[in-house]
């Protein structure tokens, strides 16, 4: 149901009862690698292209989560996935293998948060018995589409970020056992007028403080509730300046509990790492690996995921354009 | 020796220039490149640039100004040979080598290589 | 065109991006000229060197080296790009690598190798110029203009 402007209440908790993430090679150097189902070696995946092997991330985050949750493909009700490609190429391509009732998402980097909104929305409203959601991104993809080919040599600034080569996959029930999905703030696309493509989090930051400023103020909750508040994939100049923006509006969260997926994703001293990480994958990965992994252990039991999205494309950076974001939340609690 | 240290030195000023086109004006390589390049015709026309490689040596024609130069200076000399045409006719003739030898060797990266990511 | 852009800009909106930038770490200006210095005049310096090669041991004119060393120039720019090496030193020595011809011969290998999923002729060879076109088109434009400009005024007998 609806809770004040913008946000969604859960009523029957909807359960994650499985999940999956799978990443590639930069991935298994970070700290979270433990946490992944699957890590590769390299990017291609066996593939000839590397939009094929963005494909195949997102099928085998699909098929683990499904397996995990000891059910087959005929058993998945509705599958809503998306990623940053041209028309969404992998994410189609991947519900060709899967076969399931496809529902095909944009929302840049904030998709999994879209994804896991909408089919736990699906599910409370009894519209579905269960849904998968997943989203993907692919790091030499996105680098050919959106910037630069992969072997040239620009030099990036240190506000660039390194997009993760990787999938996350959710399987949202009616029943089980498992985190439950409570409820989600959908954000409005804010444009600061920032345009530079190499400098995605201080674009995004506005957008992720304004969804969780209307996720609180609509529910009428404090930041201390949750264990965690994690960011998308801010990275560390735009989570800096979220963190800042946020007190001078005078929302204060602690800074514990405050973090950033694409702070997480990778250990500081990572080449090419710069700001931190970004992609779909970012918030995907982190999320339905590492913090429903740490859920399900117990180590926390409240969180709020903010999943940011840069809406820009190589076209309206091209024609000048600014860079509008937008940022999508959702609480998962035990 | 001395052609050496002039062409590590003038060089290696171009390149500042560009770096700061880079980080000072905030312009992409692509914008930073063109504007070496159309800085490189100008002074090509105006008969500055022939100097600086003669000093200079490959300090000034390896960086992409000289392309701008090239282009210039075969254009004229076309002119001067055969009128009004050679100013289409020449314009490539000398920087033929370099374009020619970058689609060949290009296209044959193309390939045997692949994207290492 | 920074001003022209402040001009459509809201107050929060400006208000916003001074907030942003004084956050935002800065672009190491001075260590980055430093690198590209170092970097493109060793650059040159091959060049130089590979042009007194040709000049000693295959009789090209001090004018007519240029051409070899600016393929070999390329050659070598081209097995560094297929290596997966040359962005690695690119993003360190940045207009150390842009800037001398090695940049032009990595916008067109990086390119092509990366389109080559798409196949020869459309991927390769219709991608090929994405980066290095910007400096083609200028260029040869650049040089038209100027051309005719020089061929008037010496026409004038102004120069």
């Amino acid at each position: 149901m609806l809770q004040g402007h913008q946000t969604w209440v859960f009523k029957s908790r909807p359960t994650i009862i499985a999940s999956a993430a799978v990443g590639g090679p930069h991935e298994a150097q970070g700290p979270l690698a433990d946490d992944f189902d699957l890590l590769h070696e390299d990017i291609w995946l066996g593939q000839d292209s590397f939009e094929k092997a963005e494909k195949k991330l997102q099928e085998q985050a699909c098929e683990t989560t499904i397996k995990k949750a000891n059910m087959k493909k005929e058993d998945i009700q509705f599958l809503m996935a998306g990623d940053l490609m041209n028309q969404t190429v992998p994410s189609s391509f991947a519900a060709r293998t899967l076969g399931v009732p496809f529902l095909g998402l944009y929302g840049a980097c904030s998709t999994s948060m879209e994804g896991l909104a909408l089919g736990s929305l699906l599910v409370d409203s009894k519209f579905a018995k269960n849904v998968l959601v997943c989203t993907s991104s692919h790091n030499a993809a996105s680098e050919k589409q959106y910037r630069y080919p992969t072997e040239y040599g620009a030099q990036k600034p240190p506000t660039a970020q390194w997009t993760v080569t990787g999938s996350g996959a959710a399987l949202v029930t009616n029943y089980g056992d498992g985190p439950k999905v409570t409820t989600a703030t959908i954000g409005r696309v804010i444009d600061m007028g920032l345009s530079d493509p190499f400098n995605m989090g201080a674009a995004m930051a506005p957008a992720a403080v304004d969804t969780i400023e209307a996720h609180f103020r609509d529910l009428k909750r404090d930041p201390s509730y949750y264990d965690v508040i994690a960011t998308g994939d801010l990275g560390r100049v735009g989570h800096r300046i979220a963190g800042d923006l946020l007190k001078k509006h005078g929302l204060n969260i602690p800074e514990d509990i405050f973090t950033d997926c694409g702070i997480l994703i990778y250990r500081e001293d990572q080449p090419l790492v710069f700001a931190g990480g970004s992609g779909c994958a970012c918030a995907a990965t982190t999320t339905f690996g590492h913090f429903l992994n740490r859920m399900r252990k117990g180590e926390i039991k409240k969180i709020l995921v903010i999943a940011t999205g840069a809406l820009l494309s190589p076209m309206s950076y091209q024609q000048k354009e600014s860079i509008p974001s937008v940022a999508h939340a959702v609480s998962i609690e035990l | 020796m001395e052609k050496f240290l002039w062409a590590f030195l003038v060089g290696g000023a171009i390149c500042v220039i560009g770096q700061l086109l880079l980080d000072g004006l905030k312009l992409t390589p692509a914008h930073t490149t063109c504007t070496l390049v159309v800085i490189g015709a100008i002074l090509g026309g105006l008969g500055l640039y022939d100097p600086l490689v003669k000093f200079a040596g490959a300090g000034a024609s390896v960086p992409i100004s000289s392309f701008g130069n090239s282009l210039v200076k075969g254009a004229l000399k076309e002119f001067d040979s055969t009128g009004p045409i050679g100013v289409l006719t020449g314009i490539f003739q000398i920087t033929s080598a370099g374009i020619s030898a970058a689609i060949i060797f290009a296209f044959m990266g193309a390939l045997i290589f692949r994207p290492k990511g | 065109m920074s001003d022209k852009k402040k001009k459509k800009l809201t107050p929060p909106q400006l208000e916003y991006q001074e907030f942003a930038q004084a956050r935002e770490p800065k672009r190491p200006i001075v260590s980055n000229c430093i690198r590209a210095f170092f970097v493109g005049g060793f650059i040159c310096v091959i060049g130089q060197g590979i042009q007194m090669f040709f000049v000693t041991y295959f009789h090209f004119s001090q004018e007519s080296a240029g051409n070899p060393t600016v393929a070999v120039l390329i050659i070598l720019t081209v097995l560094l790009t297929g290596f997966g090496v040359f962005d690695h030193i690119a993003q360190w020595a940045g207009a150390g690598t842009i800037i001398p011809v090695t940049g032009f011969a990595n916008t067109m290998a990086s390119a092509a190798i990366d389109h080559q999923s798409e196949g020869y002729v459309l991927g390769v060879g219709g991608n090929m110029f994405k980066l290095a076109g910007p400096v083609i088109v200028f260029g040869v434009f650049s040089a038209f203009v100027v051309s005719i400009v020089i061929i008037i005024l010496r026409a004038l007998g102004v120069m």
